[in-house]
């Protein structure tokens, strides 16, 4: 009973904390919109951490934030080489080969409108299909190591990215376009110059949507047949054999290494588009 | 129209290149049968085919490309069979057959529109919420951000697993996944949907005298339409995919997940692929029915563009 009270005591103190930190003077500082967030995220894991003691909730069906830590410390070699096999190679590798393969479509849809008539409508359309599906075809067709998981994040991630950037690339007006030409600017110049700084926003918009689809495919690729190893095999595996701990810890895996990878884009993107409006505010 | 012809163009050609990459795909296994029908074959056993490039044998044994697309278990299939299989397995089989891909498309459709329906709900109430009040605008909406760039997908299995060692089984869980993928991508939208009114327009009411929750419903939830319904199409198609992935871990029984894991279990790629073009069929139905009602409702509240 103790541990439930406790939880309601640690429920209270959190939203007295945080109720007096959004009516306080220092309401908008950078301070409380950093510590605000933070207190509510210990004040969801001491709940947890206590509700999960005080009603005595089995392992196999949710284990505590502390048995969590425990095993993520454990059991880190492991969990690194999942982590490599899956982020590093799968996700990364299929990342950059689709990113950089819509990109260069981009450019080609953008050179000739036909191209652009007839192409964005339908990546436009396969960007909302569950292309996740083809899963199961490209395992059958690159083998179980992590070649078929690049393969189905490539898929995943060029229609998103290749919408985008065509998108950015038509985002010079036609007032700057006109000056590249009075400046008899060629197709390259005025490209590199003018059309692909001002895609720039919309490029990375297009690369972090594809962050979290690359980890998405390269998970859920391992679902339908991996090498022993890999995060999508252990997930599996373990829930197989009720070490739900096991589980959780690859789930902060993997929520760490989305954000990581997400922030460290969008940082190079503070640092490529620093003169948006939306970099300055 | 011009538009219309440049579409039709790039569908005929991804079709072409689908056809004529279907030939080094599947030569193996025609020749492996052309073999095996008593035919000449370069080079003439399995194994010494296994060595050379595909497209090394397709040169030397053009007499096999009609067969290349006639294939019963291709590793490429080609366009006309996965048709005439979506074909026989939605109208001539009856739909409460577990043949029949109506059947298994229904299954996965109810656990995606339960999930979605719930997922709005909640994100719509969690949104006004954050609008309303500073402190869950400060405490809980960074985390909703935060947990868009995290493959939350990766909780399906565990979900699947744990609701069923407690006895719940079926449609639930399937829908909780669906639930929680439409649900963040929602309340982002329509915080920002919510937020939309600018100062001018939110004075204005204030000179009317009018109260918070006149403010709400007739000037912040109007205003947050368009993005709502943006936020809509994206969560529909989460909500399908948590389904599809949501079928996956329960050994596949029935559903269009259960059929893609099943058929990549027993090498039936022509199933495969139906299912995929399934499952591309009904997420196009759901996001254009959606796109229909924005139209609609746009334009019946005097905003569409």
């Amino acid at each position: 009973m103790i541990p439930i009270l406790g939880a309601i005591a640690v429920w209270l103190l959190g939203w007295w904390l945080n109720n007096r930190l959004a009516s306080g003077p220092y309401a908008d500082t950078r301070m409380v919109r950093f510590l605000a967030p933070l207190i509510f995220g210990l004040t969801v894991i001491g709940i947890w951490e206590l509700v999960v003691h005080g009603l005595e909730v089995p392992l196999v069906i949710l284990p505590a934030p502390s048995v969590i830590w425990d095993r993520f410390w454990d059991s880190l070699p492991i969990l690194w080489a999942d982590f490599v096999q899956t982020i590093i190679k799968g996700a990364l590798s299929g990342y950059i080969i689709g990113c950089g393969s819509a990109f260069l479509m981009a450019i080609a849809v953008d050179r000739w409108d036909f191209l652009r008539l007839g192409l964005l409508p339908v990546g436009n359309f396969v960007a909302a299909l569950p292309i996740v599906g083809t899963a199961p075809i490209l395992v059958m067709w690159f083998g179980f190591d992590w070649h078929s998981k690049a393969a189905v994040v490539v898929v995943m991630v060029f229609f998103p990215m290749l919408v985008n950037t065509v998108a950015g690339l038509r985002e010079a007006t036609a007032m700057q376009r006109d000056l590249m030409e009075t400046y008899a600017a060629s197709y390259w110049q005025s490209f590199l110059k003018l059309r692909l700084p001002a895609a720039m926003p919309f490029i990375f918009n297009g690369l972090k949507i594809s962050t979290t689809l690359a980890l998405i495919g390269a998970i859920v690729a391992e679902f339908f047949g991996s090498p022993t190893l890999g995060m999508g095999f252990r997930i599996s595996t373990s829930v197989g054999q009720l070490s739900l701990d096991m589980v959780w810890a690859e789930i902060v895996v993997a929520a760490l290494a989305g954000t990581a990878f997400y922030g460290l884009v969008a940082m190079i993107e503070k640092a490529v588009t620093f003169w948006h409006p939306s970099q300055r505010g | 129209m011009k538009q219309f012809t440049a579409v039709m163009w790039v569908i005929a050609a991804i079709v072409a290149i689908w056809y004529i990459a279907c030939i080094p795909m599947n030569i193996d296994s025609a020749l492996n049968a052309a073999e095996r029908a008593g035919e000449e074959v370069d080079p003439p056993t399995a194994k010494e085919r296994l060595l050379e490039y595909d497209i090394i044998l397709v040169w030397d044994n053009s007499f096999a490309i009609p067969e290349t697309w006639e294939q019963d278990r291709p590793r490429l299939p080609a366009p006309h069979d996965v048709v005439l299989e979506l074909w026989d397995s939605t109208v001539n089989k009856k739909i409460t057959s577990k043949r029949s891909l109506v059947y298994h498309g229904w299954v996965t459709l109810s656990a995606t529109i339960l999930g979605f329906a719930i997922g709005t709900g909640l994100g719509i109430l969690l949104a006004v919420g954050i609008v309303h009040s500073k402190v869950m605008d400060l405490s809980v909406m960074p985390w909703a951000i935060v947990s868009q760039t995290i493959p939350i997908i990766a909780l399906a299995p565990m979900i699947i697993v744990v609701l069923y060692s407690i006895g719940v089984q079926g449609l639930i869980p399937k829908a909780i996944i669906s639930a929680y993928l439409s649900f963040f991508p929602v309340v982002v939208g329509m915080v920002k949907g919510l937020r939309s009114p600018d100062a001018m327009q939110l004075d204005l009411l204030r000179t009317y005298n009018a109260s918070r929750s006149q403010g709400f419903w007739k000037l912040r939830l109007p205003a947050s339409m368009p993005y709502l319904f943006t936020s809509l199409k994206i969560g529909i198609a989460a909500s399908l995919v948590g389904a599809i992935v949501g079928e996956l871990p329960t050994g596949a029984v029935a559903g269009l997940g259960a059929r893609l894991l099943a058929g990549s279990y027993y090498g039936q790629t022509v199933q495969i692929w139906s299912a995929l073009f399934g499952a591309a069929i009904l997420a196009a139905c759901l996001v254009g029915l959606l796109g229909l009602i924005e139209r609609t409702v746009l334009k019946r509240m005097g905003m569409a563009q």
